[in-house]
């Protein structure tokens, strides 16, 4: 057959979808994203900066664990963007998609707060923690389930509706920061019974947050168990895969929603308990600090495994102590550890359509006749 | 017999680990009609879809009246004049024929609507197109969005035309239709290529016959010198007995009487129309129609999943003899009265299963509440799902596999495995073999006759009306929503339901 050069070019290479991938190789290619972003981030800091790249990774490095103050702070960050992430992660596998834990930590603080305000001095210690963990929960999830339900008696969309929830939660916490500031007006509250102690979780060992860890720990396993072993993660899996299904084996899709919205947002409130009690032990309206949003995203990249989850919720929160210490220690604009962090989770999400897919560069040719 | 229009060879496409084509060499002639036969699976969509620039080949050339082309994308298909008419139709619903025809084009003399409804007309009569230009395409029967596919196809200037499964969802009168106007198309010297798997089509209509079985190019045979038995033996790879054996119901007695039942949809259609019927135990019923005439409403109606405006559908509960109403009950309040009904539906991963869950948490979809436990109890649905793997011949790597990850005939094994293993008196199969291999077709047929043959009333929703005359004892149509008519399966012809299908008014024939 005589072959003359044609004048459409054969496409320089094509995307094909991939079989599974054995494990091990998926995270091969999910390190060597990260390298690899760990380069393009060298890059970017010699070209915008002119610093050494090796000196800002260091930097990094010693800004999550240069010394016992900064692993401790680093392990209490993981720890409460992990329990965020716990609280979400019910309501994302049902594909309910809850925005608003921003809100529901936020009045899990409010209520553990307004506990310690009012019955600081007239509880006994034991009544009073009682009081503050059943308050918060049930604060978290009353902001969880007014979206829930409205989702399940008339289809509203639960995105704009747990958003908005977060804009009254801020509202609701600067009244009461107004309303309970110390010297009165001033806006803020202040630390909380900061004679007394009234209401602050115990230091165990000396360690402060390691109380709030121990919680977030048996959370994570609890979590795990929830969804994979009982009838309740098992109605989750199937309305969040299908709600057609779900109503063909006749499960009461409304029931199923409110009722996990209970749980989302009630680890959303102990959530705020743990920060407020554990942690703060003050209010303001950064409580959350954006963890909400970041949970979600710690959620997703886990694929819904808890203790994948512990990892992501590292790797990010490691990533923010990091780049705060380069901003400081350089002197560069605090901007410029948004971009080493977007870039790093960039890849690490990118690598997913590697594990996916595999990219077929156009064959030679000749190779191609031969083989024919 | 002109010369070859359009040449493949050595064409290989792998989607991750399947390989969908392997090494397919196949050449098409002019004015000659080529049928693509396979089973389901067997790479003949993937095929064209390379001819018509949907995917791309991995390996393997493309010649066009000699030459070596490359097709990037379905423009370039159209720059070397191929066309391509879809199973699933690609019109606009609010637009008229004539626009969807000329939808898209960039003619160099402009948009003229009335010059171009004069073409489609020519277009029309000169191969025997029954066609309204302006007739909107949302008020028009499925033949006819078929009939706008293909005149938008030649009005392109298309001379090599690739047809998808055409017939799978026509009558047989507006088949016939279908057929005289391919062979007026092949007189004028086109070159045509249907993709089928029915083997009485493929030897009705076509000259020649290429065969792909698992994506490898088996064979081409002349039509005039093959028969139906060795074509199924390229396509099978062995010989295959293709016999239902269909038993006499034994004592039949009524087990679900559906009296006058409605259904609206939400926009006020009328889905389902004053429908009754009875099934009786032991007794195969089939419910013919065209897709979408109501079908899938009367099984979830029965099923509790469809709200009905009037009527009642009754049980008679063979174990207790006490009648139940189940009109407007849930699916758990209908198995908490004791009904033990089995629903293997349409949507076989979108309902029937999860297709992210594994075999075994697929098999508790519907026993999971058992027990008081808070906990999950994955004993019992393991050893069923082993069961069912053994004995249906389920081809899996094991059981823990997503079944989103096994192919048409071996999701729905496990569907009809786990719905059977239910032990129901009455059971509900819609479209069962959609998309099936002979082989698994066949052990799904055999699975319901073993089911009928102790005792359970089957209610079998089908296409093909070759099986559902062979399989059924009484075969009922239904066209929008109505009951036509219904036949005895022994006695009835194909044309007699055919005809059925499509008097959609005529309920004085109800039983």
């Amino acid at each position: 057959m005589s072959k003359k050069n044609t004048h459409v070019q054969e496409p320089l290479f094509h995307i094909v979808k991939r079989g599974a991938m054995v494990w091990w190789r998926a995270w091969m290619v999910r390190a060597v994203a990260v390298l690899a972003a760990l380069v393009v981030c060298g890059v970017i800091t010699v070209c915008l900066t002119g610093q050494n790249p090796f000196g800002v990774y260091a930097t990094m490095f010693d800004g999550a664990f240069g010394t016992k103050r900064r692993i401790w702070g680093l392990a209490q960050n993981v720890a409460m963007l992990l329990c965020v992430s716990l609280a979400v992660t019910p309501a994302f596998k049902m594909k309910f998609w809850n925005i608003g834990a921003e809100g529901q930590v936020l009045i899990g603080g409010l209520a553990t707060a307004a506990c310690m305000i009012l019955f600081g001095d007239k509880l006994p210690t034991g009544v009073l923690f009682l009081v503050m963990i059943v308050s918060s929960i049930v604060g978290g999830a009353i902001w969880a389930v007014i979206p829930a339900y409205f989702r399940a008696k008339w289809n509203t969309n639960e995105t704009l509706f747990t958003l908005m929830m977060n804009y009254i939660a801020i509202q609701l916490v600067s009244f009461f920061t107004y309303e309970w500031s110390v010297p009165k007006g001033s806006g803020q509250i202040g630390v909380i019974n900061s004679a007394t102690r009234a209401g602050w979780m115990p230091s165990l060992f000396g360690h402060p947050y390691l109380l709030n860890i121990i919680v977030v720990v048996a959370l994570t396993v609890l979590m795990y168990i929830y969804l994979n072993y009982t009838k309740h993660g098992y109605e989750i899996e199937v309305v969040g895969e299908s709600e057609n299904t779900a109503r063909y084996i006749g499960v009461n899709i409304k029931k199923v929603i409110v009722r996990t919205m209970i749980v989302s947002g009630g680890l959303c409130g102990v959530t705020g308990l743990l920060l407020v009690s554990g942690t703060d032990h003050t209010l303001t309206r950064d409580l959350a600090a954006g963890r909400g949003f970041t949970a979600i995203m710690v959620a997703w990249l886990a694929k819904f495994n808890p203790f994948y989850m512990v990892l992501t919720s590292f790797l990010i929160v490691f990533l923010q102590k990091g780049a705060v210490e380069i901003s400081t220690i350089y002197g560069l604009n605090a901007s410029f550890s948004d971009i080493l962090t977007g870039i790093i989770i960039f890849f690490i999400i990118g690598s997913e359509f590697f594990v996916n897919y595999s990219i077929k560069v156009r064959e030679s040719k000749k190779e191609g006749v031969s083989s024919c | 017999m002109g010369s070859a229009a359009i040449e493949l060879k050595n064409i290989t496409k792998t989607f991750g680990d399947v390989v969908a084509n392997k090494d397919v060499s196949l050449t098409v002639n002019r004015g000659e009609i080529l049928s693509i036969l396979g089973e389901n699976g067997s790479g003949k969509t993937t095929l064209m879809n390379m001819i018509s620039g949907i995917y791309f080949p991995d390996h393997g050339s493309i010649y066009i009246d000699g030459e070596e082309v490359v097709i990037r994308s379905p423009k370039d298909a159209f720059h070397y004049k191929i066309g391509m008419i879809h199973q699933h139709f690609k019109l606009v619903d609010v637009f008229s024929a004539a626009e969807n025809i000329v939808l898209g084009l960039k003619e160099k003399s402009g948009y003229n609507m009335k010059r171009s409804t004069q073409q489609i007309a020519q277009i029309s009569r000169q191969y025997g197109f029954d066609i309204d230009p302006n007739k909107k395409i949302y008020e028009m029967s499925i033949s006819e969005k078929q009939t706008v596919e293909i005149v938008k196809v030649l009005y392109r200037g298309a001379d090599i035309l690739i047809l998808d499964e055409p017939t799978a969802v026509l009558t047989p009168q507006e088949t016939e239709k279908l057929f005289a106007v391919l062979r007026r198309m092949r007189d004028d010297g086109k070159a045509i290529i249907i993709i089928t798997h029915k083997l009485h089509e493929v030897l009705a209509l076509s000259d020649r016959v290429s065969v792909l079985r698992k994506g490898e190019y088996i064979g081409t045979v002349n039509t005039a010198e093959t028969s139906e038995a060795q074509l199924t033996e390229m396509m099978v790879g062995k010989k295959v007995e293709l016999n239902i054996q269909r038993s006499e119901p034994k004592d039949p007695v009524n087990r679900l009487e559906v009296n006058h039942i409605n259904c609206v949809s939400r926009e006020g259609v009328k889905l389902l129309n004053d429908i009754s019927f009875s099934v009786r135990s032991g007794e195969i019923l089939g419910i013919a129609g065209i897709a979408g005439s109501g079908q899938r409403e009367l099984l979830e109606a029965i099923a509790g999943l469809q709200h009905l405006t009037s009527g009642e559908i009754l049980y008679h509960n063979p174990k207790t003899g006490k009648t139940d109403n189940l009109r407007d009950k849930t699916p758990m309040q209908i198995r908490e009265l004791g009904v033990r009904l089995s629903f293997v539906p349409e949507d076989r991963l979108g309902m029937g299963l999860v297709g992210n869950m594994n075999i075994v948490d697929n098999m508790m979809l519907r026993s999971y509440r058992k027990g008081k436990s808070f906990f999950l109890e994955r004993k019992a649905p393991k050893d069923l799902a082993e069961r069912i793997i053994d004995e249906l011949e389920v081809v899996t790597p094991d059981a823990k596999t997503p079944v989103r990850r096994l192919s048409g005939g071996n999701v729905q094994k496990v569907l009809v495995g786990r719905e059977i293993a239910a032990a129901p008196t009455v059971l509900m199969v819609a479209y069962p073999v959609r998309g099936l291999d002979i082989n698994s077709s066949y052990m799904i047929y055999n699975l319901l006759n073993q089911q009928k043959e102790s005792g359970v009333a089957i209610i079998f929703v089908g296409e093909d009306l070759d099986v559902l005359m062979e399989l059924c004892d009484r075969v009922m149509v239904i066209g929008s929503g109505r009951i036509t008519g219904t036949v005895d399966a022994r006695t009835a012809t194909k044309e007699q339901i055919g005809l059925l299908m499509t008097s959609s008014n005529r309920g004085d024939e109800n039983e």
